[in-house]
């Protein structure tokens, strides 16, 4: 072990065991009690089953060790393996394109024999890491030209994910991409520019588009033209979250979610489940654990001693913010329907594990802190 | 490590600005999102509440059960069988071809059944369910039920379907139901029949279709959005269709389809007190099961192109010239139109010729029946006798005469499709033909030849007439309606139609008498057929020439001869003094009258008259 490693022994003994496993407790018990939430409102939404609810335990154990494992590492190895990470994450996502399984109409498995192995997974940590990597050494705010490299190294994924198709992860990472960019003080001029040029590049974007692509921008502008099709999720999601009021039908008792009018109650559309049986109350509380974890981490990033740790623990915290407003905005009919779940609360696995180990890189930073005198 | 020259307190509060901004950006967005909620959740709850409830709760039809059909004795000739059928609701499945082809283990899929699956499928709402098999055996009921949970939005659904035990029997009077069709959907209360899969297409089944189906019930149920129904909450039942008892007398029926053996032909049985219906005939006939669940194309194909026309209902739209079957009521109009007297005498040499003309108008017997008087014109069917008094009548004494016993229109009767006949006049000749009336037409008129046609039941019906003296009753084939819930019977009001005005009886009496006289009198056309009958009856032969063949018609040399055959024909009505029974028949192509449509007659009024008095 090197020895600044060991450097935070030193640490006040309170926070000993925190310093210790490389946990920060108050992130730590926030992602348990979202957990824990999350675990109450599957149940429900999976119709007591038994199983379902034993699976994402086990998951969600799974996700945690990741976190835990994932804190241990310094962030300065990290660092390290940031390029090679990239690389390889780059590789495997051509690989998928070329030889990749098609699930439900879409490219994003790579079968390795002995495992089902999702790049774009990989690909939602390596982003931020590249662009924070990138950027660490540089001037900041960035130049134009280390900003033209920047985007081209979120560009790339992004298009070889949204190519297989999986807009919801090419969303994801391009919004990851974008916060390091942002956080690193990407100048307002040149952002108010690039949103000018995506509003123009829309219809183009329009052109590239698949044809479910095209229907779920079509359905979000007006869902009652389809209500037995296109437009049932949003319709029946609305119900359910409207129906639900202040109090909720309380639990287990929700009839949308229980007599199978929502769709993909247990994954996608588990918010309108939490809305309809525990109310717009029982959302505050969700909303309220996320916004804890949010600032946390954001806080977290703050405290960082190096660029790399706060431009990539800054655009993990903001993913995360990302993730739950693309999924109670589609949810609630705000947003087009995207598929990203509802994190650490929607029934499913490698996206929480991915999740997890964000949440460690950020302990990570937090306990691997060179003791600075102050 | 990297070396670079940095401001690291200035990249610090950079980081640190603009960290500040994005939880701004994202206070902003969750505020957006709290704004929502609180508009779904609180200022819309009330109206996505009453969705919800509205999404959950749903009516569904209850179909009545349709009424059963008997015969006069209560034989049941309509049923209701429980069956299940499998339905599919195309929106529900993913893989529909994966979906067919699974099933089809399961339980046999014909092509036929897939080919009506798909067409039925285009033109339904992919929510609805769509019938794929009907008349599940329990066997595939059972197999199907095991593995139902990789299905879904494929069911069985178990309900009732017609079935006729008789099969042929009848059936052109019991018509068949069908599945409803879009031009059925035009004439019924969509709402009744929401639920309900078939309805009457022809005969009675079609006629009372109203008082067969009865009224649909509903159930308001909770379902899950695949549509399963979790639990009843309120059920409103169905009130099921009445019964029908009908006037037709089964083992009759059965008598006279068999009389006919291989001939085509029609014979309507009558009661004259009542103008009931106890037979009716229309041979060849079909299964009407055959049609109750969609008839195969092959099968219907067979049945339509069928040189016997088996689809043809003979009885109720077979028109035919009346032939000598008219003469009856030309003589009994010559009497009592004071045009001629019992006993007037007309010399027959075998021809007949108009004044100042040189046609000759042929009797059926070339030598001639010298001198005959109505009676003996009658029995012996001269033909010369009828072309004098109908000449002597003319066509709108004629017509109008005749026209009093129902001939050239609709007798009315309860079984749907009937059509009118014809009995000619000079407008019907002047508005259809735009040209005169000729007297050779009157003549030939006269003896049932020309342009005069008459449907089956339209003679059985006048001859009942004439039996009872000019009583003419409407025919009917239904006698009583029978509720669900109650076994006593409504008999259907039938009044008499009208009384046809009577100059002197004893010009009625003559002509039964004559008409004794053709089936027991020693000259009579069909003496034969009344040897040994242990009652009296009275008939009336009747031969009806074929015209040519219709164009379209292929040229068969043995065909062709027996369709340039004569039509034979026969009325009777038995016993004589107290007339409980008047018949009808026609044997298409059948030859003289007395050959084979009398013997046909007597075996219906034997078999008739054999049978215990029904109270």
């Amino acid at each position: 072990m090197s020895p600044y490693l060991d450097s935070h022994r030193e640490d006040a003994s309170r926070r000993d065991w925190q310093h210790s496993l490389h946990l920060d407790a108050m992130l730590l018990f926030s992602l348990i009690a979202l957990s824990t939430l999350g675990l109450f409102v599957l149940y429900s939404s999976a119709g007591g089953d038994d199983q379902l609810i034993v699976r994402q335990g086990i998951r969600l154990a799974i996700a945690f060790t990741a976190m835990a494992l994932v804190a241990r590492m310094p962030t300065q190895w990290l660092e390290r393996w940031t390029p090679w990470l990239y690389g390889v994450g780059l590789l495997l996502l051509a690989a998928v394109l070329a030889f990749g399984d098609v699930g439900k109409g879409a490219q994003r498995w790579l079968d390795l024999g002995f495992v089902r192995f999702q790049p774009s997974e990989m690909m939602k940590l390596a982003v931020p890491m590249m662009v924070a990597w990138y950027l660490a050494d540089k001037r900041l705010p960035p130049s134009p030209a280390h900003l033209l490299v920047a985007g081209a190294l979120i560009v790339v994924p992004v298009l070889l994910i949204a190519k297989q198709p999986d807009l919801g992860t090419s969303l994801l990472i391009a919004s990851s991409g974008f916060f390091v960019l942002f956080l690193a003080g990407l100048s307002w001029k040149l952002l108010g520019g690039l949103t000018v040029l995506a509003g123009a590049g829309a219809p183009v974007l329009w052109h590239f588009m698949h044809d479910y692509q095209r229907q779920r921008v079509i359905t979000f502008l007006d869902p009652e033209q389809d209500p037995l099709g296109a437009g049932y999720h949003i319709i029946q999601s609305k119900i359910a979250i409207g129906s639900g009021g202040i109090f909720g039908k309380g639990w287990l008792n929700g009839t949308q979610a229980h007599l199978e009018f929502l769709p993909e109650r247990s994954t996608d559309f588990i918010f309108a489940v939490l809305g309809e049986e525990f109310g717009l109350l029982g959302i505050l509380v969700l909303l309220v654990i996320y916004s804890t974890i949010i600032v946390r981490c954001i806080y977290i990033a703050t405290q960082a001693q190096d660029t790399y740790s706060r431009l990539l623990g800054g655009s993990l915290a903001m993913t995360f913010f990302i993730y739950i407003i693309v999924n109670t905005g589609m949810v609630t009919g705000l947003l087009p329907v995207v598929g990203l779940p509802l994190p650490l609360v929607s029934y499913g696995g490698t996206s929480m594990v991915t999740l997890m180990a964000g949440f460690g890189i950020l302990m990570s930073i937090h306990t691997h802190r060179k003791l600075l005198p102050t | 490590m990297r070396v670079t020259i940095k401001d690291y307190l200035f990249e610090s509060r950079l980081f640190m600005r603009r960290s500040v901004q994005a939880l701004v950006f994202a206070a902003l967005l969750i505020a957006a999102l709290i704004g929502r909620l609180v508009y779904l959740q609180v200022l819309a709850h009330e109206h996505f509440t009453t969705l919800s409830d509205d999404n959950r709760i749903k009516i569904l039809p209850l179909p009545p059960n349709r009424g059963l059909i008997f015969d006069r004795n209560g034989i049941i000739l309509a049923d209701n069988l429980p069956s299940y059928r499998l339905e599919i609701t195309p929106e529900q499945v993913h893989d529909m071809q994966g979906t067919l082809d699974e099933l089809g283990k399961l339980i046999t899929i014909r092509d036929v059944d897939r080919k009506r699956f798909d067409k039925l499928r285009a033109r339904t709402p992919s929510f609805k369910p769509v019938p794929l098999r009907f008349h599940l055996s329990d066997e595939e009921v059972a197999r199907f039920a095991i593995d139902r949970h990789r299905f879904p939005g494929v069911d069985i659904v178990a309900g009732l379907s017609r079935h006729y035990p008789h099969g042929p029997l009848a059936a052109h009077a019991l018509g068949y139901v069908g599945r409803i069709d879009e031009r059925d959907l035009q004439r019924i209360d969509a709402s009744n029949y929401s639920g309900t899969t078939h309805i009457g297409k022809v005969g009675v089944e079609k006629t009372y279709e109203a008082v067969l189906h009865g009224k649909v019930g509903y159930r308001q149920v909770e379902t899950n959005a695949e549509g399963r129904v979790l639990r009843t909450l309120v059920r409103t039942p169905p009130l099921p269709g009445e019964n029908l008892y009908l006037t037709l007398d089964a083992e009759l029926q059965h008598v006279a389809e068999q009389a006919f053996g291989s001939h085509s032909g029609a014979a309507v049985a009558i009661n004259p007190d009542t103008g009931g219906i106890l037979a009716f005939v229309s041979q060849p006939t079909y299964d009407p099961n055959l049609f109750v669940n969609g008839i195969d194309t092959d099968t219907y194909k067979a049945l339509r192109d069928d040189d016997d026309q088996p689809l043809f209902n003979r009885a109720l739209r077979g028109q035919y010239p009346p032939g000598s079957t008219l003469k009856p009521f030309v003589g009994l109009g010559g009497l009592e139109q004071g045009i001629t007297t019992e006993h007037a005498h007309t010399y027959c040499p075998g021809f007949y010729q108009l004044p100042g003309k040189d046609r000759r108008y042929r009797d059926w017997k070339r030598t001639g029946h010298g001198t005959v008087d109505l009676s003996s014109a009658i029995a012996e069917s001269c033909d010369v006798y009828f072309y004098d008094l109908a000449l002597s009548m003319g066509i709108d004494r004629l017509h109008s005469y005749l026209s009093q016993f129902g001939f050239g229109q609709r007798s009315d009767i309860d079984i749907s499709g009937e059509l009118p006949g014809l009995m000619p006049s000079r407008e019907w000749k002047r508005a259809t033909r735009h040209q005169p009336w000729f007297p050779g037409e009157t003549l030939i008129t006269g003896i049932g030849q020309g342009f005069v046609l008459t449907t089956p039941i339209q003679l059985a019906s006048a001859t009942a007439t004439l039996a009872k003296y000019g009583q003419r009753m409407k025919p009917h084939i239904v006698a009583s309606t029978q509720k669900s819930d109650d076994p006593s019977l409504t008999p259907l009001p039938n009044d008499p139609l009208l009384y046809i005005p009577i100059e002197e009886r004893e010009h009625w009496h003559a002509v039964i008498e004559a008409m004794h006289e053709v089936v027991q009198g020693r000259h009579g056309t069909a003496r034969k057929v009344g040897e040994n009958a242990p009652y009296q009856f009275a008939g009336k032969t009747g031969t009806a020439q074929v015209f040519g063949l219709k164009e379209e018609e292929k040229y068969d040399a043995a065909k062709l001869e027996e369709k340039l055959r004569d039509h034979s024909l026969f009325i009777a009505f038995a016993p004589l003094e107290k007339p409980k029974i008047a018949v009808a028949v026609i044997v298409e192509n059948g030859g003289s009258g007395s050959a084979v449509a009398a013997p046909i007659a007597r075996t219906i009024l034997d078999a008739y008259l054999k049978m215990p008095e029904t109270p």
